[in-house]
């Protein structure tokens, strides 16, 4: 942890992010004063009492729910027929075999394999040109490429369903028109393609502006020094710009990993469009069908206490790795 | 530990902690006792959980009626989400006492005690419905555990002007429909007679009840048998399987923006559907008013007549109600009362299960098929030979099945995928119900 003030104070002020508690305690004398020692306790029990209700008990039933589960009886119809019974780790070991639930997240993988590169690309290739000094109507283009982030993902993914569906898009009308291939956009492979091209669509703005506002931090005459040796705009955006706003960039690709496990309202709206997209094409969606179809919500639950696991457990293993990384870069 | 750090795995933290606040919303319910429903004096207030549309107007009517009664309609999602949304709130002990319930989920909601036994309170309303309907609101047992609504037999519905112009004949029998099927594609190459909906397992389970499939049954020793992919069915799924692959009939699901132009421009030519249909074309397909006809589904052997049902609802009265008998009287008034029926055929646009809700002149020709004016007398017949449907406890496992197995087969566009698919819903059915601890064989 040798580099971590500096790596600290540059977050701080190009983290567009940083809620202001981080800030304000470093600056803040981090001693309460001798009187009142327990004044700190009391303010902690507003949030710690909403903590607990709404985080920790809902967590702590779902485990226990996800150890449990219904047995029948005989024909189990009417009353007393279900009871629930204690099924000890049963429906972990059921969501570990079930094949399903594993193609989902390998579909979800394939589908984060698009989108993060694209969309984490396309937003900082964006920001970096919103940020040269040539760059024309900015504040136009910046509002223009985040517009689609404020499109409620539900309404975007009919959008995009109805532009994929060829027998009511304007572009397959085209196409026809010049007598070009009409490919189908619901099909396989085709079918990763078109839901990331939603989540690009959707996500770049949003990116692009964690990016550029940590682009818009950085002090000028850092700029200036680098000019008067001689560098272009290119050589700048490469070699001072990037290597600066890093820890937004690892910011955003940690939304994105953990938004990809989550994708959900995409494969969800157009399910109803197309044969080829199964009922847990996505965890997410796993989840929903054993829970809010099948009325299984014991499975559903161990199911998303696995989810929420893999995707702690992802996060702080790439949250290591990038430490590594950047502390070796700076040795 | 550096501020960056901090931020990054708090963050992190954060979103985990969203990941599995998931969990948090699947755990709404908690444990309950069992309220003694019975009588009650003084006024009532009952709540009512239905997704029909103005279904409030005709609670109204009720209302007005009863100053002592009053029941409020809440609006509700259909299918298999207010069906898990009734068991959440069984177990938490607050069901509304009035459930609009699709026959096919009344043995699910039978099977988690949601329903109750109403025999004692509207019983004596058997002799108003056709026997098949009040099979399934008994579940064949002695019980009475809903009222039947609305039924929704099948029908073969086509375009009287093309099927004129391409000199097409109305099918009879299903193989009269293969060879239509193939005339219709040979005439207009473009076109189709009609599709294959991977996204309505409804459908496929009434034409399965007409073929003389019984996917669930309960023997009176007290064992399920599961048979999905008994011979009917099977005969069922490989027509349609043979016809798809055949390329003469359509293989993309039903009630999609392609599926409305489809009908819309006449590049769908006959549309197997129950008695509800001219509703959905008075929407999906605007421009062809007029041009449709209604005929009896065709037969799988020639000079038979009978139908499957495709949707159709009853009112059921919850376990949790503590005015069951107020509710059951509402419930039996709102199915049997000619006022009642009335306004569900007007405002509600349901077809009355009730026997004499067919035939009086409470149906009045539907404005879309103006050509046909003894489109509801022609119904009455075709609801009369309706099959009896066997719903088991897990028609939500075996409908999403479906969806997935079949939408895989329609896309490969191969029989015997059709096949496999029924061999898949079954296994999964089954493997379901046994694992959920159900006394059950396979057929």
């Amino acid at each position: 942890m040798t580099s971590a003030p500096l790596k600290g104070s540059v977050l701080t002020e190009a983290g567009p992010l940083a809620d202001g508690t981080g800030t304000a305690q470093s600056v803040r004398p981090s001693r309460p004063r001798r009187r009142g020692r327990s004044a700190p306790y009391w303010f902690l029990v507003p949030t710690l009492t909403l903590f607990a209700a709404f985080t920790v008990v809902p967590i702590g039933y779902a485990i226990w729910l996800s150890l449990h589960k219904v047995r029948v009886k005989g024909i189990g119809l009417g009353k007393g027929a279900r009871e629930q019974v204690w099924n000890g780790l049963g429906n972990y070991t059921d969501v570990l075999k079930d094949s399903e639930f594993g193609h989902s997240i390998l579909r979800a993988f394939g589908y984060g394999l698009i989108v993060i590169p694209t969309m984490l690309g396309l937003a900082l290739l964006f920001a970096l040109m919103l940020d040269t000094p040539k760059a024309r109507s900015a504040p136009f283009a910046r509002l223009m490429i985040f517009l689609p982030y404020a499109v409620p993902g539900i309404i975007a993914a009919l959008m995009w369903g109805f532009l994929y569906l060829p027998d009511v898009s304007p572009f397959y009308y085209l196409l026809d028109k010049f007598g070009l291939p009409q490919p189908d956009l619901f099909d396989g492979g085709n079918l990763y393609l078109s839901f990331a091209n939603i989540a690009v669509w959707g996500g770049t703005g949003f990116n692009m502006i964690v990016i550029y506002t940590a682009l818009r931090a950085i002090p000028p005459d850092i700029y200036e020094a680098a000019r008067i040796d001689g560098a272009t705009d290119l050589g700048i955006a490469l070699k001072i710009k990037i290597p600066i706003v890093m820890p937004s960039l690892v910011l955003t690709f940690f939304f994105s990993v953990i938004a990809t496990l989550q994708v959900f309202t995409e494969p969800m709206a157009l399910k109803p469009l197309t044969n080829g997209l199964p009922s847990s094409w996505s965890p997410l969606m796993a989840i929903y069908d054993k829970a809010f179809l099948q009325s299984d919500i014991y499975g559903a639950s161990a199911t998303a206490v696995v989810l929420a696991l893999a995707t702690f457990v992802l996060s702080f293993t790439l949250l290591r790795i990038s430490d590594r990384y950047t502390r070796e870069d700076r040795a | 530990m550096s501020i960056n750090r901090r931020q990054i795995s708090r963050r992190t933290i954060l979103a985990g902690a969203a990941a599995l606040g998931l969990t948090g919303t699947l755990a709404a319910c908690g444990g309950s006792d069992d309220k003694d429903s019975g009588e009650s004096s003084g006024p009532v207030k009952l709540t009512y959980w239905s997704w029909a549309p103005n279904m409030e107007k005709v609670a109204a009517i009720w209302n007005k009626k009863n100053p002592d009664i009053t029941v409020t309609v809440s609006k509700q999602a259909s299918g298999g989400e207010i069906v898990s949304k009734l068991i959440t709130a069984k177990k938490a002990g607050n069901a509304p006492d009035l459930i609009q319930v699709e026959y096919q989920s009344l043995p699910t909601l039978v099977s988690n005690d949601v329903l109750a036994d109403i025999t004692k309170y509207a019983g004596d309303t058997k002799s108003q419905f056709a026997e098949g309907l009040w099979g399934m609101v008994t579940l064949g047992t002695d019980a009475l555990y809903a009222i039947p609504q609305d039924a929704g037999p099948l029908m073969f519905y086509y375009r009287e002007d093309l099927f004129k112009k391409h000199g097409l004949t109305v099918p009879k029998t299903w193989t009269e429909f293969a060879e239509t099927a193939r005339a219709a594609k040979k005439a207009v190459p473009d076109a189709y007679l009609t599709t294959f909906s991977a996204n309505d397992p409804g459908l496929f389970a009434g034409l399965s009840q007409q073929a003389g499939g019984k996917w669930w049954t309960v023997d009176p020793s007290g064992k399920w048998t599961v048979g999905i992919d008994d011979a009917a069915t099977k005969q069922v799924a490989e027509f349609w399987g043979g016809l798809v692959q055949e390329g003469v009939i359509d293989n993309q699901p039903m009630y999609t923006p392609a599926w409305n132009n489809a009908l819309n421009k006449g590049t769908h030519l006959a549309w197997v559907s129950a008695v509800w249909a001219p509703g959905v074309l008075v929407s999906s397909a605007p421009d062809t008013k007029g041009k449709w006809r209604m005929a009896p589904l065709p037969q799988w052997k020639s000079g038979e007549n009978v139908t499957g049902s495709w949707g159709g609802s009853s009112t059921g009265v919850s376990t949790d109600s503590k005015h069951a008998e107020a509710a059951a009287k509402f419930a039996t008034w709102l199915n049997t009362d000619p006022e009642a029926l009335a306004a569900l055929v007007k405002e509600v646009a349901i077809y009355p299960a009730a026997t004499k809700g067919q035939s009086g002149d409470v149906l009045t020709t539907p404005e879309f098929f103006s050509n046909q004016a003894d489109f509801y007398t022609t119904a009455g017949e075709i609801a009369a030979t309706t099959a009896a449907a066997a719903w088991g406890p897990n028609v939500n496992t075996a409908y999403t099945t479906f969806q997935d197995a079949f939408g895989k087969a329609s896309k490969a566009k191969k029989e015997t995928q059709f096949d496999s698919a029924l061999a898949t819903m079954q296994s999964k059915t089954f493997g379901d119900m046994k694992k959920q601890g159900f006394e059950v064989t396979e057929a």
